[in-house]
């Protein structure tokens, strides 16, 4: 069934016909990370397709992934281009390399997962929490709830794993 | 069955100077440009055929690129009493133009057209905001874009960036390394009279100005602008009757991409772009390699897509783009200099297309700079590139053009003069 819902007062709309988008999202609403498995090479994949990337098969089935991870890239928004955003900059768009499948297919691969840098109850990290936070800094995921049957997930850090002394972050604060 | 008597079988298997762009054109370079999309193409093509010496009926063939934000071929060939064989309005942005060229000489190889028009008209400031604010920032999230702009990662400077800053960490570039882009592109654009920003601006400037998004400064941005853009492109054989020196094609690869196109972060390493996979077939293509070209086209939608696809291309080695773009190379008088009219952080935003233009005059040695004007109707250029002067590179006889739409995509184009 399809899901419309507002979040930070943008519209997202998983129509019928997405039903990848539709299985990956009811998932996400349980706050229970699942992505697809493929059913002939046994890798998982993000985001969702509708075939293995790495061997074509077409059948797959939704597993549970521990979602914990380090930053690999990031940028930090000051100047939101979406009206939603503006009130919440700077804010972090993280890509977070998985401990899941590190390394693999290829050693330069990773499930590499999208997401901003939230408090633990989903929420846009405040100003003080994002500087804190550059490549190497360890995350876990959270998620924030849009509407029954829709929440996103997102990246919090991780306070009870062990920090990179200090994170990489871009030179000019 | 026995082939027509004027067959020809002798194609090369590369097409190597086979095909000639033959005529350029483009409108001013505005903001608020108070006409349609169709009135800046019709003006663009128009100048273009008139700049090969060629008549619109002579036009025979049509491609034009956008993205949603444009007229079509059959408009503008109504416009001028163009009578297409074949025209195509394709899906794009960034990287379309060496794209297309190569399609155009196709086209003509396959004997389907005789002359190519090629076209990208835009109000990307008045109309379709090139930097995403406006109608784009407040559309439904829906499919593939749930997993970017539901996380406030939509424009193009947001969405690259972690590229950029991957680049920084992989390498230890620096800010006022790739700031020097903007300083050296703005110096060629103060010799531009048509640019729209000509003033020059120091490496301090792109440093001081606010942060959009990191490792992005304002002035690390392209500017929007409103304007069309077309070349005109047909055989080598047939541009000997046009009206200037021969610009010929050497070899062009089109939208090369690297793995995982549906979300290239996927593949890594994510600091290197798809010119590291296109350079495999640009060069052997062209018969020539880095250390063989005079001016390049490095597409500079931001400081940093012009360092990436230098040091990707093989200008220098891997990491190294921070010290070439700031080491002098890049600017007039220099070795190799990039994007002497200024490019898109500084003449105008227009998907790629000013650039060739650029490199077809500089092959021409015609750069329209404010060099006077000599009893034969060419300018007699006086290498002496200070603000305001000359900004033809002395000897130009092999280019570079590299085109960007992406990280993991992207084209590129090798032409010559005769």
């Amino acid at each position: 069934m399809a899901l419309q819902a507002t979040y930070l007062g943008m519209p997202l709309d998983v129509n019928d016909l997405d039903v990848e988008n539709l299985a990956y999202f009811k998932h996400c609403a349980a706050h229970d990370f699942h992505l697809q498995k493929c059913g002939a090479c046994g890798l998982v994949r993000y985001p969702p397709t509708t075939a293995c990337p790495w061997c074509a098969n077409p059948e797959s089935e939704w597993v549970p992934v521990d979602a914990r991870g380090a930053v690999h890239s990031y940028t930090e928004v000051h100047h939101a281009i979406q009206p939603a955003f503006k009130a919440h900059t700077p804010y972090l768009v993280l890509l977070v390399d998985l401990d899941t499948q590190k390394g693999k297919p290829g050693e330069h691969e990773a499930l590499r997962v999208v997401g901003n840098l939230a408090t633990p109850d989903g929420g846009l990290a405040p100003p003080e929490t994002v500087r804190r936070v550059g490549i190497g800094t360890r995350v876990r995921m959270v998620f924030s709830d849009v509407a029954p049957g829709l929440a996103l997930p997102q990246w919090t850090i991780d306070e009870g794993a062990a920090q990179p002394a200090k994170p990489w972050r871009y030179p000019q604060e | 069955m026995p082939m027509p008597a004027e067959t020809d079988t002798t194609s090369p298997k590369y097409l190597r100077d086979k095909y000639a762009i033959v005529g350029v054109g483009e409108t001013t370079y505005m903001r608020g440009s108070g006409v349609t999309t169709r009135a800046l193409g019709t003006w663009a093509v128009r100048n273009a055929i008139e700049d090969a010496g060629l008549k619109p009926s002579d036009v025979d063939g049509m491609l034009s690129y956008q993205s949603g934000d444009s007229t079509f071929s059959t408009f503008i060939a109504g416009d001028l009493g163009i009578r297409p064989s074949f025209y195509m309005d394709v899906f794009g942005g960034g990287s379309s133009t060496e794209a297309l060229v190569g399609m155009a000489m196709g086209l003509i190889e396959a004997g389907m057209c005789k002359v190519v028009v090629i076209f990208r008209a835009m109000n990307g400031f008045s109309q379709v905001r090139i930097g995403g604010t406006g109608a784009r920032a407040v559309a439904p999230v829906s499919g593939d874009m749930l997993h970017s702009r539901s996380y406030g990662w939509q424009s193009a400077g947001q969405m690259f960036s972690p590229t950029f800053m991957r680049h920084m960490y992989d390498y230890g570039t620096r800010p006022e390394q790739v700031a020097a882009v903007k300083a050296i592109h703005s110096e060629h654009a103060s010799n531009n009279p048509k640019a729209f920003y000509k003033k020059r601006v120091s490496v301090a400037e792109v440093l001081a100005s606010r942060i959009i998004c990191k490792p992005l400064h304002l002035l690390d941005c392209c500017v929007e602008t409103d304007n069309g853009t077309a070349l005109v492109v047909t055989t080598a054989a047939r541009a000997r009757d046009c009206r200037h020196p021969r610009t010929l094609i050497r070899g062009v690869v089109g939208r090369c991409s690297k793995p995982r196109t549906d979300m290239h972060y996927q593949d890594g390493p994510i600091s290197t772009v798809a010119g590291h996979y296109a350079r495999e077939i640009l060069w052997p293509n062209a018969g020539v390699g880095p250390e063989d070209i005079d001016v390049t086209g490095s597409y500079d939608a931001f400081t940093f897509t012009a360092m990436l696809q230098l040091e990707d291309y093989g200008f220098c080695k891997k990491g190294e783009g921070g010290a070439y773009v700031s080491d002098g190379t890049i600017r007039l008088g220099g070795r190799r200099p990039n994007n002497t009219s200024g490019g898109h952080l500084n003449e105008g935003y227009t998907h790629g297309l000013n650039m060739v233009i650029e490199n077809v005059r500089q092959l021409r040695h015609d750069a329209d700079d404010s060099c006077p004007m000599g009893p034969d109707g060419k300018r007699r250029h006086t290498y002496d590139y200070r603000e305001g002067g000359c900004r033809q590179v002395k000897k130009c006889e092999v280019t570079a053009n590299m085109g960007w739409a992406n990280p993991g995509t992207g084209s590129a184009m090798v032409m010559r003069n005769d």
